[in-house]
């Protein structure tokens, strides 16, 4: 939980971000997880770094690579995100509601 | 209750559904009256925009600005391909964060549901991955959505 602030720091980022998707769909090296971003391995190593700070992502040690996974906690804070997410779409939406109320009114209003 | 429905179709659609107690005229109205648009395309706690452009006319342009009035910003900008007033909107998309994104095309469709509007709006992206950015990106609209936990979470 005290790991919730550096979990959103680290998700702010859309590279981070999909990172953590691309990790979702299994392990993967650092050479791998480069490749799609066209970005240099240091640069993601970097992003990384955040991610394993955040508690989202995980290391293993396999001869001289060090594959990431994503960690229980990596999911349950993408999840958060999402909700989040969404929770702001669905705000638009109810605040839309309040304007189409208040069109409602005046349009009523006009024709008394 | 939640009244909205977001899910993703194929490998690049998404598809998100909402019903209104208004009529279609009054939604459509909402999707393109600028001094509207302004009062709820807003996204998290906060935010604004200043700045809204919205031509409704096939070829028409559109520009949203938003601003959280800490220094922090981004724009969308798009035009309109069609309009049935009322009815049916088509128009592509982007958004400036400051680079642009690949193009979002999206029909929104009113339809009269009752005495309100069924607003079902169909975002076709280039490719899967650009799917996958945009949602994870979440800031258009505060969409969302992630290969993994969509499904599980809607």
């Amino acid at each position: 939980m005290s790991n919730l602030d550096a979990a959103f720091f680290a998700l702010a980022d859309p590279t981070r971000r999909a990172i953590l998707a691309r990790l979702a769909k299994g392990e993967a090296t650092v050479m791998e997880l480069a490749e799609p971003f066209e970005m240099t391995q240091p640069a993601i190593s970097q992003h990384l770094k955040v991610l394993e700070d955040a508690g989202l992502v995980v290391r293993r040690v396999e001869g001289t690579k060090r594959p990431r996974r994503l960690a229980k906690g990596g999911i349950e804070a993408m999840d958060q995100w999402l909700r989040m997410l969404r929770k702001a779409l669905e705000k638009n939406y109810d605040r839309l509601d309040e304007v189409l109320a208040t069109m409602e009114k005046h349009k009523k209003g006009e024709t008394r | 209750m939640s009244k909205m429905t977001l899910k993703t179709e194929g490998d690049t659609h998404v598809v998100v559904t909402r019903r209104f107690a208004a009529p279609p005229e009054a939604v459509y109205r909402a999707h393109t009256d600028p001094k509207l648009i302004q009062k709820w395309l807003l996204g998290p706690e906060g935010w604004t925009m200043p700045v809204c452009l919205n031509e409704a006319r096939p070829g028409g342009k559109i520009r949203y600005e938003w601003t959280n009035g800490k220094g922090g910003g981004f724009y969308l900008t798009g035009e309109y391909l069609e309009l049935e007033p009322y009815r049916r909107i088509v128009h592509v998309e982007r958004m400036h964060l400051p680079d642009p994104t690949p193009d979002n095309h999206i029909e929104t469709r009113f339809d009269a549901d009752g005495t309100g509007t069924l607003m079902t709006m169909r975002m076709t992206l280039p490719d899967a991955q650009t799917r996958a950015a945009m949602l994870a990106t979440g800031m258009e609209r505060g969409m969302e959505a992630s290969y993994v936990r969509l499904e599980a979470i809607i």
